[in-house]
């Protein structure tokens, strides 16, 4: 092959990832978002008995008794939401770090002992299915302190997606690479640092988003079941607005609570693009 | 017997590169790979080995470059001065060329200035000037296996093994690239040890050809190829050249019955 070709395969390469605006993929959304809209106002106006009405008010009442009240009584609006929302986004941030040191070290010693691997899997699967419910009086009784509760609770359902995959990536390294390093002679560490863990970056990233979604999740579940001092996360949030029935805060604060879990998806997609982007590549059939 | 290793730390002129001692492999499954091998390889001596597959040519080399264990016999090989260029370029994906060429000597801890200077020569070595900042996805299959033999050559290693390195190559990108190694060959003068499919390949490249049995693999036939340095590309044309690549080609047939 000349070297004229052989340099034009490779431009063809960079275009494709340079981001271009395409009108389908902002369509797309725009109609789905429509529809979710239009089932949701069915739902409120006609699907549901007139009587239990007050569980999903309509969209329109989100917005203006929910969204645009900034700050009504003790804990009616927007501000009281928002405030509790940036102490579950704080929960389940440390949570989620905590679970990555955590979980990262388990998967690199699971890879390097398999002794250890095959101890350690099936309480790992135990964990993931736990019901953590079941757990609460447990948890309560053996640590003080709301703040480290929570931050157990988000370990317990965040962490094994970031193991599973991880240990997946530092296993599913290249056999010659390995063999390359073993030419030379390499210690464990150079080999894990320079080869393992390099290799299992796309791995890592998908552990981590996954994981990332759970913390949310874990942070809110956390503050349903440990709290004091009265309200402090936005799980502790809903649980009150369910019990008064006060329907356009409730729905307020669902959305947020799931556009934080969006949020922070959507910043680990972004993480990773910046890490592996310029070597790795997702495929997609057509 | 027991199997025995020599190591050489300091090889002179006299002393040869690679030499093997009636070594023998059986796998722990029963499968006999290898039987009684013996040659020796001077420095300056390109030698390629064809065989049937599945004779046990790759077992060969990674004996010789301690990746695998002989059964009996014992070899001699200068441990610390070995280069070994894979099938596949084994390029790092996340590294761009230029890091990737730097990997061995980064491993034995080289300083980085040493480092990149030896890093720029290997690379120009093999032409790929210009493709230093490039990551393997951006590079055809030609120009990863030019990287591949750039990462093996930064160290300059006495003893080179080739385990089939153009074998997945198209046959104009493979020629190119006979030429370019028969080059670096004859400006670093090391002992070569190559494995090859294709007769014309190894005749075209070799000073000496070995034909290898089906298993268990042993060395059938020797043929030393006559043909002075620089060799060029009409050399393959020449009727000497067919002859001798119909009688290796005979060779390997009465072995593969």
């Amino acid at each position: 092959m000349s070297t004229t070709t052989e340099s034009s395969t490779s431009s063809d390469l960079n275009n494709e990832s340079t981001d271009s605006f395409r009108f389908s993929d902002y369509f797309g959304p725009a109609v789905v978002f429509g529809f979710f809209i239009g089932i949701w106002y069915l739902l409120a106006n006609v699907v549901l008995p007139e009587q239990k009405r007050f569980l999903l008010p309509s969209p329109h009442r989100v917005l203006t008794e929910g969204f645009f009240v900034w700050h009504s009584g003790t804990r009616r609006g927007l501000y009281p939401i928002l405030m509790s929302l940036w102490d579950s986004a704080k929960i389940a941030l440390v949570g989620l770090l905590l679970t990555i040191i955590i979980g990262m070290s388990l998967a690199i010693f699971m890879s390097s002992r398999r002794w250890f691997e095959r101890a350690t899997w099936p309480y790992l699967v135990a964990i993931q299915s736990a019901p953590i419910l079941a757990l609460t009086p447990l948890i309560r009784a053996l640590i003080d302190g709301s703040t480290k509760q929570r931050l157990l609770v988000v370990v317990l359902i965040a962490i094994f997606p970031i193991v599973s995959n991880t240990l997946f990536g530092l296993l599913s390294a290249d056999k010659s690479q390995h063999e390359l390093f073993t030419l030379h002679n390499t210690s464990r560490w150079t080999r894990l640092t320079k080869l393992q863990i390099p290799s299992a970056l796309p791995n890592i990233f998908v552990g981590l988003r996954i994981s990332a979604g759970l913390a949310v999740i874990g942070a809110v579940v956390g503050d349903f079941y440990f709290r004091e001092g009265g309200v402090v996360g936005i799980g502790a949030q809903i649980d009150v607005y369910r019990a008064r029935l006060w329907g356009p805060e409730l729905i307020t604060a669902i959305i947020l609570a799931s556009l934080l879990g969006l949020v922070v998806f959507l910043l680990f997609g972004w993480i990773a693009k910046k890490f592996i982007g310029k070597w790795h590549i997702t495929t997609r059939g057509n | 017997m027991e199997p025995q290793f020599v190591t050489t730390q300091q090889s002179s002129e006299s002393t040869p590169a690679l030499l093997f001692n009636n070594v023998s492999k059986t796998f722990p499954d029963g499968t006999r790979a290898l039987e009684d091998i013996s040659f020796s390889i001077e420095p300056g001596e390109f030698v390629t080995v064809v065989g049937p597959s599945g004779c046990g040519k790759s077992t060969l080399l990674r004996i010789a470059s301690h990746l695998e264990e002989c059964s009996s016999g014992s070899y001699v090989i200068d441990e610390s001065s070995i280069g070994y260029v894979f099938q596949d370029a084994t390029l790092m994906p996340w590294r761009t060329v230029q890091r990737n060429v730097e990997l061995i000597a980064e491993l034995h801890k080289i300083d980085k200035v040493t480092r990149s200077r030896l890093v720029q020569e290997a690379i120009s070595l093999v032409g790929l000037s210009g493709f230093e900042d490039k990551y393997p996805r951006q590079l055809s299959g030609g120009m990863k296996m030019r990287a591949s033999l750039a990462r093996s050559l930064v160290l300059k290693p006495k003893v080179f093994l080739f385990d089939e390195p153009f074998g997945a190559l198209d046959e104009i990108t493979r020629e190119r690239l006979n030429d370019e190694l028969l080059r670096l060959f004859q400006l670093e003068g090391f002992a070569g040890l190559f494995i090859t499919h294709s007769i014309s390949e190894a005749v075209y490249m070799s000073t000496r050809v070995m034909v290898m049995s089906a298993r268990p693999g042993r060395i059938t036939h020797t043929f030393d190829i006559p043909f002075a340095f620089p060799r060029t590309h009409d050399l393959r044309y020449e009727p000497e050249f067919a002859r001798i690549c119909g009688e290796i080609s005979h060779a390997l047939r009465g072995e593969i019955k």
